[in-house]
């Protein structure tokens, strides 16, 4: 028994050559929340840890053309503390905000919360809403690719062996324009999602929706992104008849399982109803946003 | 023959080294390899917040974290707060308030209220309440341990002023 191999290199060649190169188990440790629990429950028992942590690309919240390019490794307590970002991406920092207690989003990081990929992750909705796009490096060097093409079921993504989430990028806003995240818990705190909708959307100078996205968590196998959703606010103000075809084709997208938090049913209602609620907030965001 | 890997650290104030395992936590090194057996463990799984320790200024807990990870690090446990016989204010009013009862949860508690003090020295009792929502207490119903935060923010407050 070798026992764990950690390594944390200071440098993204170096971190893909040591997950290229593994030959057994293998995980990548940024906040740990996820997978130091896994292994301390024995799911999973990794021959080599990889510590992206001392790597730069993945620690740093940056300017980029108007918007943001938020580093995989960044705890969620980093995040809700940019003052800049939350002014810009409200919506995400709701999500994010709610990733555990303040002990948690004190390690936990946003690459964590979405290459977890559990389809109740708080922060990965409101990335989907926003149009987030993940940067990857890996054997094959560097690729670009949005956030909902990286879960693909509970607990799997779509990366490849020795490939890394470096960042994520967050365009600029125009005017008019903002997000919002809202979850269903039986709590207010410390609960996973039984529905989560994010909302981002912008308004032309009259207050007519130019252009909207909408996903849902903890409804389906991972977070969608609801295209019916968010065509039912495009052209129009948010009026009552708007945000009922919303809440239906909200609905309507939801495959959910039964579990101990709620029912098939029950979930199916609950997204429609906070699905109205978040665009709501997201509307009221945006006519104050310049 | 498990791999060890060597480790320096500054833990309250000292600078200390230890071996360990890459999978060993903060926590089984702070109580079984330092013996600083204040922080205490609750769940292992980062639910309960009776581990909360401070790591280079942020409040973590110690179950979630590889002791290896903190090589050059700085750690604060419960066993820095008095100042030799002189506790702590929160750590006198905990006390005179019966701010606890079992006690495994208070070490962390009085972590996490120090860290909130120190961010916002008068907390409303709803801020008190939500950032104190990581630690788990199965005895006190949480009423005196709210207001022995408050009793002590109120004293830092006066003693500062």
């Amino acid at each position: 028994m070798e026992g764990v191999r950690y390594e944390a290199p200071d440098t993204l060649q170096a971190a893909v050559a040591l997950l290229a190169g593994a030959t057994g188990t293998s995980r990548i440790l940024a906040g740990g929340t996820d997978v130091i629990v896994q292994m301390e429950t024995d799911l999973v028992e990794p021959a080599l840890l990889v510590d992206i942590k001392k790597i730069r690309e993945t620690r740093e919240i940056a300017g980029e053309n108007g918007g943001f390019r938020i580093g995989a490794a960044v705890p969620a307590m980093e995040i809700v503390e940019h003052a800049a970002f939350s002014k810009a991406w409200p919506g995400v920092v709701d999500g994010v905000k709610l990733i555990g207690s303040i002990q948690i989003k004190g390690r936990a990081s946003i690459g964590g919360n979405v290459c977890n990929a559990s389809p109740a992750a708080d922060s990965v909705p409101a990335l989907v809403a926003a149009g987030a796009i993940a940067r990857i490096i890996g054997p094959n060097g560097m690729r670009d690719v949005p956030v909902e093409q990286l879960p693909v079921g509970p607990g799997k993504t779509s990366l490849a062996k020795g490939e890394i989430v470096v960042s994520f990028f967050l365009p600029a806003r125009p005017a008019h324009a903002s997000d919002a995240y809202q979850r269903f818990t039986p709590r207010t705190e410390m609960d996973i999602a039984v529905v989560g909708v994010a909302v981002n959307l912008a308004l032309d100078a009259g207050g007519t929706c130019t252009a909207a996205r909408v996903a849902l968590g903890a409804v389906a196998p991972t977070v969608l992104l609801v295209k019916d959703a968010a065509d039912a606010l495009i052209g129009t103000r948010l009026d009552d008849a708007a945000l009922d075809r919303l809440a239906t084709a909200a609905s309507a997208a939801c495959r959910p399982i039964d579990d101990k938090r709620g029912t098939k049913e029950y979930r199916v209602k609950v997204a429609g109803v906070l699905a109205r609620r978040t665009a709501q907030q997201a509307l009221e965001r945006a006519r104050k946003s310049r | 023959m498990s791999r060890k890997y060597h480790v320096t650290a500054t833990v309250n104030g000292d600078e200390c080294e230890f071996l360990c395992e890459a999978q060993q936590t903060l926590l089984d090194i702070l109580r079984d390899e330092l013996m600083l057996s204040g922080t205490k463990e609750g769940c292992g799984t980062g639910d309960c917040g009776a581990c909360t320790v401070m790591v280079d200024g942020t409040m973590v807990c110690s179950c979630l974290v590889l002791a290896v990870e903190t090589e050059g690090g700085r750690i604060e446990t419960i066993e820095g707060m008095a100042k030799g016989d002189q506790l702590h204010p929160l750590q006198r009013n905990f006390l005179e308030l019966n701010g606890l009862q079992c006690g495994i949860c208070t070490p962390g508690i009085l972590i996490a209220a120090k860290a909130l003090l120190a961010r916002n020295p008068d907390p409303t009792e709803t801020e008190i309440r939500y950032w104190l929502a990581g630690n788990l207490c199965r005895c006190t119903g949480y009423d005196k341990i709210i207001r022995s935060v408050q009793a002590a923010a109120k004293e830092m407050r006066e003693a500062r002023s």
